[in-house]
């Protein structure tokens, strides 16, 4: 049994991301839409705590909506006026978009109500009965290269943000 | 009233279709990659809903979920700078005047 406080927090928050997802890709002023994102994303990183992940959440807030989001507010304001709205959609491009979004949805709600693996554990449940994720635990599955350590991803992650520094000077500088 | 697995599913399949239908209408590039943002968030919330209901003893879902966070940062910081350099030499963003990829 789930106590009162985290099924209204559950509430609030699917409110707030399901709206604003789909005010997200229906604005039509992009500065909007990037807020309206940023609002979807926050939402996420209070899921992550709710679910007892909270390095993972710290991750989300500080990466996302920290340093993805600037760097989206950033090229917004660079490319255009912040408040020029974009052109009305035309309607076989809108239906184009209903339909493949449609066709996702109800592929998506099938699996779901008919996958076998789904059980009706409570979150409470889970929690309890889960391994206490803390920072030594990360910290060692992180640095390892014993069965579930990742020390090979973490050091190609290490390399793959190199690449991008120097390839995003490289695409980005004034010839 | 328990929170169970598909509460937490709900949420991030609406998440999924609202990014797929911007990647289907949206003309401007930076848009698009908000769009795809939405997608990519959709699954991280996956990742770690399945983490923590079917497999409550481990963390892998978690280490997935921050391995993608990583590369969604570098994806997005290079999409960017391609942006940008596009705006220079094009003008606009508009993802239909952009019809060859050397300059």
């Amino acid at each position: 049994m789930d106590s009162v406080a985290n099924i209204i927090l559950y509430f609030v928050v699917a409110l707030v991301i399901v709206v604003c997802s789909v005010l997200t890709v229906t604005s039509r002023k992009i500065l909007r839409a990037a807020t309206y994102l940023l609002f979807v994303l926050i939402g996420t990183a209070i899921f992550y705590f709710q679910l007892g992940f909270q390095f993972l959440g710290a991750v989300q807030i500080a990466v996302y909506a920290g340093g993805i989001m600037v760097l989206f507010v950033f090229s917004i304001l660079l490319t255009r006026r912040p408040d020029e709205a974009a052109p009305m959609l035309d309607s076989h491009r809108r239906a184009l978009g209903i339909t493949v979004a449609s066709l996702g949805l109800v592929l998506l709600c099938l699996a779901i109500f008919f996958m076998p693996l789904i059980n009706g554990l409570s979150l409470t449940e889970c929690i309890n009965s889960g391994m206490n994720i803390d920072m030594h635990t990360i910290g060692q599955a992180f640095i390892g290269t014993n069965r579930f350590q990742y020390l090979l991803p973490f050091e190609a992650i290490s390399v793959l943000l190199l690449a991008c520094i120097i390839g995003g000077v490289t695409v980005a500088r004034k010839r | 009233m328990d929170l169970t697995m598909l509460w937490y599913l709900v949420p991030s399949v609406v998440m999924f279709a609202a990014g797929v239908y911007g990647f289907c209408t949206r003309k401007n590039m930076i848009a698009l990659l908000i769009s795809l943002e939405l997608v990519l968030n959709a699954a991280d919330l996956n990742f770690v809903v399945f983490n923590r209901f079917l497999f409550p003893g481990s963390m892998e879902g978690m280490v997935f979920t921050l391995f993608a966070i990583a590369i969604a940062a570098a994806e997005t910081a290079i999409a960017i700078a391609i942006i940008i350099n596009i705006y220079r030499e094009v003008g606009n963003t508009d993802i239909n005047s952009v019809k060859q990829m050397k300059f």
